[in-house]
């Protein structure tokens, strides 16, 4: 019995031990793990659609409540003047969910570029969509009141060979893009004033 | 016979060097050396659980009840298996991503298990910490070499630390690299000779 106790008692004292480290380390570095990730999953998307911009978008960037989610907004300076604001949406996939990166430019209304952030898509085929710039290129510049899609569903986008689906998602998460930044405008347009 | 304090040290670089000696925590060897890069980080995080494992382990030794101690020891390299995931994380996120799933795997790798229960549960402190060390650090050189191996052969080139411009195209362009040696079964074939040359090194 004196044993069992002992056996109770040693595995729960190093037990709580264990957890009040690990959720004091956690704490302190849960800041720094989060600018880890904007950077090095969403940078390379960001710097890439506000390429040339004159301020490091992944610092330049703020929150705005969108019902339930929060959003984190990217911003991209141009000559001086907030022109590009860069957020993410999804859209699913074949492989589950594709992250997208969508950048608008709140001035002429327009997609200033998009690139996959996160994806299950199959390797060689709808992960072109990631590694091959060509098909993201496609949505440099489309006007938002055009439709985003692929050829087949009446849009301009041509699909990547083999990987329908995956095009879809990612028209469909740009198009959901353009839903959401009709809805927050002008709370987008309040936040950008900062940054002139 | 006891062995003197720098035996314990060095018989984890030769004569009881995990991969080689042992055979033993495969999983991480085989997956992780593609690159020496990713060879010397996950040596490195291994060695940290093991050198704090085996401290932790020997100086609660004779607290820890034998019928739990395997529960015990496996929270305890737990947590520094997390400590070292969530730091990571936090200072060096493209190793992170590239060894991935493999860090967590470290609770599960027998050699820092088999250390616990095989040394740091019968030693002092201090010796457990050289055993720790030694191992880690000869679990490390091993998995560079097998990976300098591995990743000279399939890429032609050598990226010993990114950070610090470490990396070197060895064999000029002129080289068609030879990719089978970083697919997994190049991985085997990798290990088998780096032990059939470990032991006919070591009969003479």
């Amino acid at each position: 019995m004196r044993e069992m106790i002992k056996m109770v008692v040693v595995l729960t004292v190093l037990s709580f031990f264990s957890g009040g480290v690990l959720a004091y380390l956690r704490n302190s570095t849960q800041e720094r793990i989060d600018n880890q990730v904007l950077e090095f999953v969403k940078g390379p998307a960001v710097r890439s659609i506000f390429e040339g911009a004159g301020n490091d978008p992944i610092a330049d960037r703020f929150t705005i409540q969108d019902g339930e989610v929060e959003r984190t907004i990217f911003v991209g300076v141009f000559d001086g003047e907030p022109r590009g604001v860069a957020f993410e949406t999804s859209g699913k996939g074949y492989g589950g969910d594709v992250g997208l990166m969508v950048g608008i430019d709140v001035k002429d209304n327009k997609l200033m570029g998009v690139g996959v952030t996160t994806h299950g898509e199959t390797p060689g085929m709808g992960a072109k969509a990631k590694s091959d710039p060509s098909f993201v290129a496609q949505y440099k510049g489309l006007a938002l009141e055009q439709k985003i899609a692929v050829t087949q569903d009446g849009g301009s986008i041509s699909a990547i060979s083999g990987a329908t689906i995956t095009s879809r998602a990612v028209s469909s998460a740009a198009t959901d893009a353009d839903k959401i930044y009709q809805k927050l405008k002008s709370q987008i347009a309040d936040n950008l004033k900062k940054f002139k | 016979m006891a062995k003197s304090l720098t035996q314990e040290f060095v018989k984890g670089l030769w004569d009881e060097v995990p991969p080689f000696r042992l055979v033993l925590g495969l999983c991480p060897v085989l997956a992780v050396t593609k690159s020496v890069e990713n060879g010397i980080g996950m040596g490195l995080a291994t060695t940290f659980v093991l050198v704090c494992s085996n401290m932790l382990v020997s100086s609660l030794r004779k607290v820890i009840p034998g019928k739990v101690r395997i529960a015990c020891f496996i929270v305890i390299i737990a947590t520094f298996v997390t400590v070292v995931e969530l730091v990571m994380q936090a200072y060096a996120y493209p190793l992170f991503l590239k060894l991935g799933i493999f860090i967590p795997l470290i609770v599960v790798n027998c050699i820092v298990l088999g250390r616990s229960e095989a040394f740091a549960s019968k030693n002092g402190i201090f010796r457990s910490l050289l055993d720790g060390l030694g191992i880690g650090i000869g679990f490390t050189l091993s998995l560079a070499a097998l990976a300098a191996v591995r990743e000279l052969i399939g890429t032609g080139g050598l990226t010993i630390w990114t950070d610090w411009n470490l990396a070197f195209d060895v064999f000029g362009p002129a080289y068609k690299p030879f990719s089978f040696m970083v697919e997994a079964p190049g991985a085997f074939v990798a290990l088998g000779l780096m032990l059939c040359l470990m032991n006919l090194v070591g009969k003479k």
